[in-house]
């Protein structure tokens, strides 16, 4: 039992190593490193006598100087191995190896004899694993997304590898992309489409619905039930569907290629959400208060502006946040009802920008970098309110 | 007082819902049965547009009368294809203008010329001249003539509102446009990628329920992929699996693990041999559908997320005290838990990949195995032109989620039952 745990458990351990390690080495690489092989064997074997060494020296040595032992061992093997890298590379592996080490001290032999040790072992790494693994395959498309608008066209076509960006040359150069897609892609005005879309959207649809979602929440009408339930049936209804028939209509009506087309459409998909969103939050505001307002004879139109408003400023500037994120990512509808290039949005104008194969990939991807900073910045400023929202159901995708 | 009271409140309702529900009604309803009548139509993509009377007003001077003007009208049908009846016609005029010679169809009153031209037909082009005087002999001004624009006014038959009505685009979806192999490649795209987000959404939320250091963090990084807009995403991961110079080949070549790199977006199947088999698959569609996880698990993870959190902690401190492994725990507490939001998840994310066109029309386009229905509907719509066909395979997706759901819920409802 004690063999086939400690075997288990060096395994699960080295597998981890090879893992960190690898991914390193794929970053380094991607620093422009000549790294012509990940070495797996030899880590696996190292990773291997490293976790039984670990268990064989237990307590006899202080863990720190343990840790830093074997790290050092490492980075001279695996210096040795590689040759002639840099000293960060290096200061990487050693820290790498400090990391782990100091992951494995949690166990030994005693906690190895405990009931279900290698499920836990097993659980424990997975976890680590897992929030190293999808940090990088989440983050690398940003992190490529960005660097790539960092580099000129010869770079990329001569070392497709070489992800260093070399911040000692001019900012002009280094911002190379960036001033091209506005002066010659016009780009200042995309941006400017998509602000103004995107923020009448989000007024527009508060204007519409706080009243419905107030009367939703608080009124007895008849059709009542009918109407929270086909907000949802909507809400679900495949947008695929509604561009024929839309296309048809605008294109009779003269809508197509105007802002004024674009806002009609995003906020009438929006709304149902929207409208959701707002009614669930004005439900939870105590009655007594508006019941204190009718008394003093205030209006419908003066509870909402004067009570329901002010005191859900939280879930109305949720709403609008999501709104906003909703409009300014929206493709399909732009790419249905634009074909003008001074009506772009955007995500249309990059799409358009990628229609043409003698686009330099780097514009594109500054293209890209700009449609996607503002939201990803709103995301994370102000995260709190928006995950709250996002699990009421609210971004559609 | 009490009915007054209650009359009141119905009024304020409707008048504070109406904005809403009206545009609601316009935008999403109305165009969805403008689908159904459009698809039970043979219309083309030019048939759309209405065909306008025009007139192009061109004035010339006369050279030895500068008291006179010659204005030329080029009359025309916009429309290639279909006739305008009733054309009338009215330009304004000065009040010191006199006309010299009036067309039969015309009429000349209070300084304005009114024409009748009758019925035009397709492609119909006339050039119409009149010429007109000064009363006081003064100069014209011939800008200010340019500037005023003659007014035209005709009636046609607009395609989309008669009513002549063919199941042509239906059987021609089912029996002439390779309907089984889009139905799959739809189908598997949907399953696929709903399976795989539910999964990794699992995955990460067992993880992220665990307490470690930069845990918030963790959290909005998992749901980036989710608010990103999905075209730069979809250009990057492009530019990231170039079978020429992108990353993903770069690094697999430099790491001599494949030889020649893979086209992994534009080749249709790929050999794989697993123990002696060989086995084809699809390659576009998969990394399709890896895009497609990529993007959407996160909407898993978050409500899965909320669910572990609500999960009481006595159930664990209770399989502790019983002795239980984690994965006796994660199997016989966790998952019970959670399987209600799956169950929601997979029917939300099933409608909505079913129906998903961005992601495959700006990775693929359509190309390489990858056409499902919604790029379909666009293939049809526009690329082809056919309006009526598009909208026939849009009614089809309606049709096959409606049945889905119908036997989703009827699954469901049976399980609830047993339980």
């Amino acid at each position: 039992m004690r063999t086939k745990n400690t075997i288990i458990f060096s395994l699960i351990s080295t597998f981890f190593l090879i893992f960190l390690v690898s991914i390193w080495k794929i970053l380094a690489t991607l620093q422009g490193l000549d790294i012509k092989s990940l070495n797996l064997e030899i880590i696996f074997i190292f990773g291997f006598l490293t976790s039984l060494a670990h268990l064989g020296i237990n307590d006899k040595i202080k863990t720190i100087y343990k840790s830093i032992i074997f790290s050092l061992i490492f980075v001279f093997f695996d210096g040795y191995l590689m040759q002639k890298l840099p000293l960060w590379y290096n200061i990487g592996v050693f820290l790498i190896l400090y990391f782990y080490t100091s992951k494995i001290n949690k166990y030994n032999y005693e906690s190895l004899k405990e009931e279900h040790s290698t499920q836990v072992i097993l659980f424990d790494f997975l976890t680590l694993f897992g929030i190293l693994f999808f940090s990088f395959v989440i983050l690398f498309p940003f992190y490529m997304m960005l660097v790539t608008s960092f580099k000129t066209q010869i770079a990329l076509l001569v070392n497709p590898l070489d992800f260093s960006i070399n911040f000692g040359q001019d900012l002009k150069d280094l911002f190379k992309s960036y001033f091209v897609i506005f002066k010659s892609y016009k780009f200042g005005k995309y941006i400017l489409t998509s602000t103004i879309v995107s923020v009448g959207t989000v007024i527009i649809t508060l204007l519409f619905a706080i009243p419905a979602a107030y009367a939703v929440a608080r009124l007895n009408f008849f059709g009542k039930t009918f109407l929270s339930t086909s907000i949802l049936i909507i809400y679900m209804f495949p947008a695929i569907v509604l561009v024929i028939p839309l296309y048809t209509i605008f294109s009779q009506l003269g809508l197509r290629n105007s802002i004024e087309g674009l806002l009609i459409v995003y906020t009438a998909t929006t709304l149902p959400v929207a409208i959701y969103m707002l009614q669930g939050y004005f439900k939870s505001i105590p009655k007594e208060l508006e019941e204190a307002a009718i008394l003093d004879k205030l209006s419908w139109f003066g509870i909402i502006t004067k009570i329901i408003i002010p005191l859900s400023i939280p879930a109305i500037s949720s709403v609008a946040l999501y709104v906003f994120m909703i409009a300014w990512n929206e493709f399909l509808f732009s790419l249905m009802f634009l074909d003008n290039p001074n009506s772009f949005t955007l995500s249309r104008a990059i799409q358009y920008l990628s229609g043409d194969a003698e686009t330099p990939r780097q514009y594109l991807m500054a293209g890209s970098v700009i449609v996607t900073l503002p939201v990803l910045f709103i995301f994370v400023y102000f995260e709190k309110y928006l995950v709250s929202g996002l699990t009421a159901g609210s971004v559609k995708g | 007082m009490n009915d007054t009271l209650a009359n009141t409140e119905k009024k304020t309702a409707y008048i504070l819902t109406l904005p809403a529900v009206f545009l609601v009604f316009a935008i999403i309803l109305f165009p969805i049965f403008a689908n159904v009548w459009i698809s039970f139509k043979q219309v083309e993509l030019k048939d759309i547009r209405i065909p306008e009377p025009r007139a192009k007003k061109i004035v010339k001077s006369i050279s030895d009368e500068p008291s006179k003007i010659k204005i030329l009208y080029k009359l025309r049908n916009s429309s290639l294809l279909q006739e305008i009846r009733d054309v009338s016609f009215r330009d304004k005029f000065p009040k010191n203008f006199e006309i010299e010679k009036l067309d039969p169809r015309c009429d000349f009153k209070k300084y304005t010329l009114k024409c009748d031209f009758g019925d035009w037909p397709a492609k119909y082009r006339e050039n119409f001249q009149v010429v007109f005087e000064t009363i006081d002999g003064s100069q014209i001004d011939k800008e200010k003539l340019k500037s005023k624009k003659p007014k035209l006014d005709g009636t046609s038959d607009n395609i989309l509102l008669n009513t002549n009505f063919t199941l042509k685009n239906f059987k021609k979806v089912l029996f002439e446009n390779e309907f089984l192999d889009l139905f799959l490649t739809t189908f598997y795209y949907t399953f696929f990628g709903t399976i795989g987000s539910i999964v990794f959404g699992i995955l990460t939320a067992q993880m992220v329920n665990q307490k470690f250091y930069g845990r918030t963090f963790m959290r909005s990084v998992l749901l980036f992929p989710y608010v990103a807009p999905v075209v730069a995403l979809a250009y990057t991961w492009e530019l990231l699996l170039d079978p020429n110079s992108g990353t993903l080949n770069s690094l697999l070549l430099n790491y001599q693990i494949i030889e020649t790199p893979i086209n992994l977006l534009g080749q249709k199947y790929i050999q794989i041999n697993i123990l002696g088999f060989d086995f084809k698959l699809r390659l576009a569609l998969t990394t399709v559908i890896m895009f497609e996880i990529w993007r959407y698990f996160p909407l898993a993870f978050l409500f899965i997320l909320a669910r572990l959190q609500a999960i009481p902690k006595e159930l664990y401190e209770a399989a502790d005290v019983d002795g239980a492994s984690p994965f006796q725990k994660f199997f016989n507490i966790t998952l019970p838990q959670i399987t209600a939001v799956i169950s929601i998840l997979f029917m939300i994310r099933f409608i909505w990949n079913f129906n998903k066109f961005e992601d495959v029309f700006l990775l693929t386009g359509g190309a390489s195995g990858t056409r499902t229905l919604p790029i379909n509907v666009y293939q049809q719509g526009f690329a082809i032109s056919d309006i009526g066909m598009g909208s026939a395979v849009s009614m089809v997706i309606v049709i096959l989620l409606l049945m889905f759901m119908f036997f989703y819920f009827k699954l469901l409802g049976k399980r609830v039952d047993e339980n």
